[in-house]
């Protein structure tokens, strides 16, 4: 597990507490959203005695007393409003001292609790909001910078979808066999997002938009250790691992998006290269193979190869041919476009182009004037590339990919 | 994703705007205030911004020497911003609905405005891997 | 005093901006990035913010139905939005004084655009700031 440089041992063990702790709560109290807020008020309390006092013999246990202390007093305020005879029974039972879970129950409820904060009810931006807090420790000042959205803003969001869970009453176990893959295709849905949130984010002022995809990639070596059997949920953090490699080869000093032809590949990290593939080589005869996995194996080919000129594009165009029959999502065949031109040619990928024009989805996205222009680019019309990659900036909402289109084309007229 | 919507209005109607009655005014500036709190409790509010009157709008260019050169004059029929929304929210449909709730802001006599709100994506450095 | 300094521009004027050669485009980004730089170091920065597809905006008035009424047609003459500077300044002439560093960053040949920035001034809708 990976240590946040910047983070003392007592903020990193919180971080690792936290989430168990909440479990146990929730567990016990069935309200998710009081929950959550005592568990937070109990860390603050850790994070200003621990540092003085010195850490206590059980750490989740202090936390888990704490929280329970305060959602006693939740409850005390509750039931003020309740009937009088049922007041006395309540407190004594909320009152007794805390069992100590079993190890593998804590682990457990890690998972649930993920489960709980992707449920396919929530917006993915209040999942992604909510997974970050409950589940992944983080502030609500870290989140909202992350996202670049006022902390009273982010506070809403999170506590709306708090109020979600509690008036959805979802709960607090593992979703039934036959949910279970739909859920689980959930949580790795918003991993996904957390991750995509960090990485195509540039360095600079963005930085600790980058720790997000740290966030996400931890969070879901947390889920394959507790799901170790499920293939995707490998098969994603192999893909995390291999494109969060190329990282600090993604951009220049300078800020500007560096495509992967281009990048420097000695700024690759041939360690997680390592894992990824070594994780897909333990994950793929398994033979129960996803979009995840080949996405990952279609990374792995890019990030073995030594130089651009040395990637294997016969076989990148076979992974996704596999893909587009599992998956309809029209980046993909964008992409399967691109590969099917660098085996057969500009005007063979060309022509798989024209059959997404009038796809809804994507006939007025920027990326698909930004391939085409790549693959005119490649069949040497000039012209017709500056065409399709200036109106692929017009369209972008992204500051430093509207830059390189602009500054690529200008580049191709000498 | 961010929208930015927008509330113009030429210096025509900003006149006429300052002709409304005192009630209709405070009608708007009461609406303003709710729906600013509405965004937030919403957990989509990002900014919000009012801009002062076109009268006291500056035009400047830097002079030879580099020294500003300011101007207020302006086309009659420009627009000027009058104010802004910045939204986080999950699609460009959803910015659209918030933008009508803007635009049926209490006019004159109370009834709905019907102002004009221009809505337009923000840049940011946020792009899909496309996975 | 909060200003904020608008970059507008026609639809035939950002066609014009995307043809700018490489150099061009570089030299005016690394301009307005040293201005924010700079800014930022004397405290005066607030925020800037990009506005993306001009050729794309919507305009949204009223709704029937539940449904927004948008539309998509601008006149060729009407100015978009492009951006916007936000500075906390002392003095209107200090906020001027940016401007005017905005509007003489390079452009074609290294030629100062000489983009004219509309200076406004931010009011706030209450006695505390938001």
């Amino acid at each position: 597990m990976t240590t946040q440089s910047s983070e003392l041992p007592i903020e990193h063990l919180l971080r690792e507490l936290t989430p168990q702790v909440l479990g146990l709560v929730v567990r016990r109290f069935r309200d998710f959203a009081a929950a959550e807020d005592a568990v937070q008020e109990a860390s603050i309390a850790a994070a200003l005695q621990w540092p003085r006092e010195g850490l206590p013999e059980n750490p989740r246990a202090w936390l888990t007393q704490v929280a329970h202390r305060r959602m006693a007093d939740h409850i005390r305020s509750e039931s003020a409003r309740r009937r009088r005879e049922n007041e006395a029974a309540i407190e004594k039972e909320q009152l007794a001292p805390p069992a100590e879970a079993a190890c593998g129950l804590d682990q457990n409820d890690t998972l649930i609790l993920l489960f709980m904060c992707c449920h396919p009810a929530l917006t993915p931006a209040s999942a992604i909001a909510l997974t970050l807090r409950a589940v992944g420790g983080l502030t609500t000042a870290e989140i909202a910078h992350a996202f670049l959205v006022p902390e009273a803003t982010m506070a809403q969001r999170i506590s709306r979808a708090k109020q979600s869970i509690q008036d959805s009453g979802i709960p607090f176990e593992m979703p039934t066999s036959e949910e279970r893959a739909q859920r689980l295709g959930a949580v790795l849905h918003v991993l996904y997002l957390i991750f995509n949130e960090g990485y195509t984010s540039s360095s600079g002022r963005d930085l600790r938009r980058a720790d997000l995809s740290k966030e996400a990639m931890r969070l879901t070596r947390i889920v394959h250790h507790l799901q170790p059997a499920d293939t995707e949920v490998a098969g994603l953090l192999a893909l995390m691992l291999l494109t969060d490699a190329r990282r600090l080869a993604r951009t220049s000093v300078a800020g500007e998006l560096i495509p992967l032809a281009q990048q420097d590949r000695a700024l690759w990290d041939r360690q997680q290269i390592a894992e990824g593939v070594g994780l897909l080589s333990t994950t793929l005869p398994k033979g129960s193979v996803g979009p995840y996995q080949l996405q990952a194996a279609i990374s792995a080919v890019h990030d073995e190869a030594s130089r651009a000129e040395d990637t294997d594009w016969p076989q990148i165009l076979a992974l996704y041919e596999l893909l587009r029959r599992m998956s309809d999502n029209p980046m993909v065949a964008l992409n399967h476009a691109i590969a099917t031109a660098m085996v057969h040619g500009a005007t063979k990928g060309l022509e798989l182009l024209d059959a997404l024009k009038d796809d809804a989805r994507v006939g007025e996205h920027h990326r698909l004037d930004a391939v085409r222009a790549h693959l005119l680019e490649l069949a040497g019309d000039l012209e017709g590339a500056v065409r399709h990659y200036r109106a692929a900036a017009a369209k972008t909402a992204n500051l430093p990919e509207r830059n390189y289109l602009l500054t690529h084309a200008a580049r191709l007229l000498g | 994703m961010k929208y930015i919507l927008m509330m113009n209005g030429t210096k025509a109607q900003f006149s006429e705007y300052a002709k409304w009655s005192k009630k209709d005014m405070e009608a708007n500036v009461a609406f303003m205030r709710t729906f600013g709190k509405q965004l937030k409790d919403e957990g989509v509010f990002v900014a919000t911004e009012g801009l002062g009157w076109p009268d006291q709008a500056k035009l400047v260019r830097a002079g030879k020497d580099g020294a500003p050169i300011t101007d207020g004059v302006f086309p009659e029929s420009k627009e000027f911003l009058a104010g802004y929304w910045i939204v986080d929210v999950e699609s460009p449909e959803q910015a659209y609905k918030i933008a009508a709730r803007a635009s049926a802001a209490p006019g004159p006599g109370g009834a709905p405005g019907n102002f004009l709100i221009e809505v337009r994506q923000v840049l940011g450095s946020h792009s899909d891997l496309g996975l | 005093m909060k200003y904020i300094l608008l970059m507008s521009s026609t639809k035939a004027g950002v066609d014009s901006y995307v043809a700018w050669s490489k150099k061009d485009i570089d030299a005016h980004m690394a301009v307005l990035k040293s201005i924010n730089k700079e800014l930022t170091e004397s405290g005066d920065f607030v925020g800037t913010e990009g506005l993306a597809r001009p050729d794309q905006a919507i305009v949204v008035r009223g709704q029937r139905a539940g449904m927004p009424i948008t539309d998509g047609i601008f006149p060729e003459a009407k100015e978009f939005l492009l951006g916007y500077w936000i500075v906390d300044v002392k003095t209107p002439e200090r906020a001027y004084e940016i401007a005017s560093r905005i509007s003489v960053a390079p452009g074609p040949g290294g030629v100062p655009t000489n983009m004219p920035i509309e200076v406004r001034q931010i009011v706030s809708l209450s006695a505390k700031s938001q």
